[in-house]
């Protein structure tokens, strides 16, 4: 009457283990996406510097970190033709502050070193640090959007009501797909969080 | 597992007809199949009107431009919860409830194999739903800000940064999760080890088919939705920063994560109707099922596409090419196993002696209906297309057709179907056909009007709308209301026959061919004890 209990319990146990290998491969994807965004420029992650190594597994998408040295101006410039690089800046909630570019939008042949400024405010009567978190949109054109120097690659501290011209210095590189005339680069400020220090300080 | 094992019962289930325990005692600790799929079936039934009611809320406020009747955060939580208590609360629990009462009668099995995990399975349900709605009282009591208000899809960053709502829809979706995990072990192990002898794999009803994809499908991706809330949880209170950007995360993580689980789950929502419909147009028909092995074929060729195709969700969220390409044909491809689902289902009929009964109408009404969700899916799978539709009322459309007409109206086909079988009494004709007539005239009056409105431009999830939408969407709110008070008959239709009615034979049906149509109507408490010779 009551022959199959073992097969039962093994069944079981076979069907637990791949709920248990359902729930690691959810958390897999989470390096697994990084490193496949990393490697081909999805969603706009733009290349950080050497310090880039990740947070557990994390691509800090170019938060931090200085040029590296094979960052260095390319030599051509491809004066063929022309990128349109618009810029944007967006303040995230919790952060009391206001920025906005001061160039929206530029010209630029791919392979010429450009410099513009957003203009960040803290609006609120206490010093603030914030850390701003760059996007650039078409993805693709991600991996070939080069910043030298910028604002982003460190968290910035603002005093009661200051104002602070916050510079970027940014190659579009030569090899960007042709079909591409348009790029839109977006900061999202955020407020710096405590533990992020942390972890800066580690690395 | 090739034993068929005889009748096998592993855990006790409260004595032979001496000691069964009466009143409430008696429901919360049965481990009696019947018992639970009765259980899951009614409460399926309540939570339709829960989640039906919150949605009539909606469309009164879509009736007219302009806010009427509430504020935007009430009309998303309206939304958001409207869309977990269906699928989570009606939708699933129907499936299983049909699973509990249906897959041991129709293989020949004493019970289910693991009768008390069944009871667990479902007693979880109530708390999870509590927890749905719960937010939505500790608000009045100015406790929170109400229920979660990010659409069901749980977004971040929206839903890092949403208030104590959505913390319970977290806890909530874990609990669903443990209870569709163990009904689907149970499933599983039922099929694989209580066959009657002699009922191969490729004799298995095509319901129990259905069945057993569905449960490898929950295994498969519930797991990923479980760690997709608790990184979400873990954001919200304990520091990480999975999916914020300023932490070194990503929000279209999240979107990745969500619907590696969300598209699977739509047809987890409709395998096991997809199992049920050849046996009730095979009934009606007086034929025997068309293709069957064409449809397990089918049923496994979509079970495996299902997992690799998730990103159709969000092509606007931003991907290469070559990515946007290969979902879009990955996407379009499941089209082909689901089309040979529907000759199959069209042949079944052909040139069969049909009979139009409440069951057959709502099958039919299912297949031309679902056809067209499925029609206008591969719209929406069109990258270029989808551009314009994402977001907009055409995707609330396409998604209704698949999930109430393919859905909830592949529920009552069965439950119609089977109802004279599990309560002994034929349903009242009359009103189940006028049921049908009402909910699939009200049905099309509520939403194709909302294709042309997304095509238009109209976008979902708004609690206001530019007034050129204005006459379509009052069309849409008049159907809304008159669907809506129409599933009372479908709840009467059911009080009735529970509580007596014209006998039903063994086989209630003329035409209808299997196990479930030897025993008598109703079954008796313990069945299959000596399990049925398969030829
Ligand atoms: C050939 C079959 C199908 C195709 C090609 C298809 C394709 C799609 C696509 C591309 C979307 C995304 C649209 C957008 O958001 O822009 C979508 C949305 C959706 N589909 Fe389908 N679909 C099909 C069948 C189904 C079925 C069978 C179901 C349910 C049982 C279903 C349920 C849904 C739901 C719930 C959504 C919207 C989810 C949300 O954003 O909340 N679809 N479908
Ligand atoms: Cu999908």
């Amino acid at each position: 009457m009551s022959a199959p209990a073992v097969s039962h319990r093994k069944l079981i146990g076979k069907l637990l283990a791949g709920v248990a290998a359902a729930f690691a491969f959810g958390f897999a994807l989470v390096p697994l996406y990084d490193v496949l965004c990393a490697a081909t420029g999805f969603n706009g992650k733009t290349e950080g510097g050497p310090g880039d190594k990740g947070l557990g597994g994390f691509s800090l998408g170019g938060i931090k970190g200085q040029a590296a040295a094979g960052n260095a101006p390319p030599s051509r410039i491809d004066r063929s033709r022309t990128v349109t690089v618009e810029f944007t800046g967006t303040v995230m909630p919790g952060l009391p502050w206001d920025m906005r570019p001061l160039t929206f939008s530029l010209e630029l042949h791919p392979g010429e070193m450009q410099m513009v400024k957003y203009l960040v405010r803290n609006t609120s009567d206490r010093p603030v640090t914030g850390q701003a978190v760059p996007s650039v949109t078409p993805g693709q054109a991600a991996q070939h959007f080069d910043k030298i120097e910028c604002f982003c690659f460190a968290q910035q501290t603002l005093a009661p009501g200051e104002s602070r011209e916050m510079p970027l210095t940014f190659i579009v590189k030569p090899e960007i797909d042709p079909d591409i005339r348009h790029v839109t680069l977006s900061y999202a400020f955020f407020s710096a969080v405590q533990d992020r220090t942390a972890l800066n300080k580690q690395e | 597992m090739s034993h068929a094992t005889t009748a096998a019962h592993d855990a006790p289930h409260g004595g032979h007809g001496a000691a069964h325990p009466s009143g409430l005692l008696r429901w919360l600790t049965t481990t009696n199949h019947k018992d639970i799929g009765t259980m899951y079936l009614l409460f399926s039934l309540l939570m339709f009107f829960v989640g039906g009611a919150m949605i009539l809320a909606v469309r009164a406020e879509l009736f007219q431009p302009g806010l009427q009747l509430m504020q935007p955060e009430f009309f998303n939580q309206l939304i958001g919860v409207h869309a977990l208590v269906m699928i989570f609360a009606a939708l699933m629990p129907a499936a299983t409830g049909f699973a509990n009462w249906q897959i041991p009668l129709m293989i020949g099995a004493p019970d289910m194999a693991l009768p008390r995990i069944n009871n667990l399975g479902f007693w979880l349900l109530p708390p999870a739903a509590m927890l749905l709605t719960l937010p939505f009282v500790l608000a009045i009591f100015g406790i929170g800000d109400g229920a979660v208000a990010t659409g069901w899809t749980l977004y971040a960053p929206l839903s890092v940064q949403g208030g104590l709502g959505v913390d319970f829809a977290i806890f909530a979706i874990h609990i669903l999760g443990i209870s569709s995990i163990l009904g689907s072990i149970n499933v599983i192990v039922t099929i694989f080890n209580l066959r009657a002898p002699g009922m191969t794999m490729m004799k298995l009803p095509i319901f129990a088919w259905g069945w057993l994809i569905t449960a490898f499908l929950l295994i498969a991706t519930i797991p990923v939705l479980a760690g997709a809330v608790t990184m979400l949880l873990t954001d919200r209170h304990f520091g990480t920063h999975f999916f914020n950007a300023a932490g070194g995360g990503d929000p279209i993580l999240f979107q990745h994560l969500f619907w590696f689980f969300g598209h699977p789950e739509v047809y987890i929502l409709l395998l096991p109707l997809w199992g049920l419909m050849p046996h009730v147009l095979a009934t009606f028909s007086r034929k025997p099922i068309y293709g069957y092995k064409a449809q397990v074929y089918a049923f496994i060729a979509i079970g495996l596409l299902s997992v690799v195709v998730w990103a159709h969700h969000f092509f606007t969220a931003g991907m290469p090419v070559p990515a946007l390409l290969y979902f879009m044909y990955s996407t379009m491809a499941i089209s082909l196993p689901l089309a040979v689902l529907f000759f199959c289902w069209i042949a079944t009929m052909w040139r069969g002696a049909m009979s139009f009964e409440t069951p057959m109408l709502f099958a039919q009404g299912f297949i031309v209906l679902f056809g067209i969700a499925g029609l206008t899916g591969l719209v929406l799978a069109d990258v270029a297309a989808d551009a314009q539709y994402h977001h907009s009322y055409f995707v609330v459309a396409h998604f209704h057709y698949a999930l109430f007409a393919g859905g909830i109206m592949g529920v009552m086909t069965g439950v119609y179907y089977w109802l004279p079988k599990w309560t002994g009494h034929m349903i009242d004709e009359r009103l189940g056909k006028l049921h049908f007539w009402l909910t699939i005239i009200s049905f099309n009056l509520t939403f194709l009007p909302q294709f042309f409105l997304g095509l238009a431009g109209m976008p979902r999830r708004i609690p206001d709308y530019a007034l050129q939408f204005t006459e379509f969407n009052a069309i849409s709110t008049v159907g809304a209301f008159i669907l809506g008070f129409s599933q009372l008959l479908f709840a009467w239709n059911i009080w009735q026959c529970m509580r007596g009615g014209e006998k039903a034979d063994g086989r209630a049906w003329e035409g209808a061919d299997g196990l479930e149509w030897e025993l008598p109507s109703p079954p008796p408490h313990h069945s299959w004890e000596t399990p049925p010779a398969i030829k």
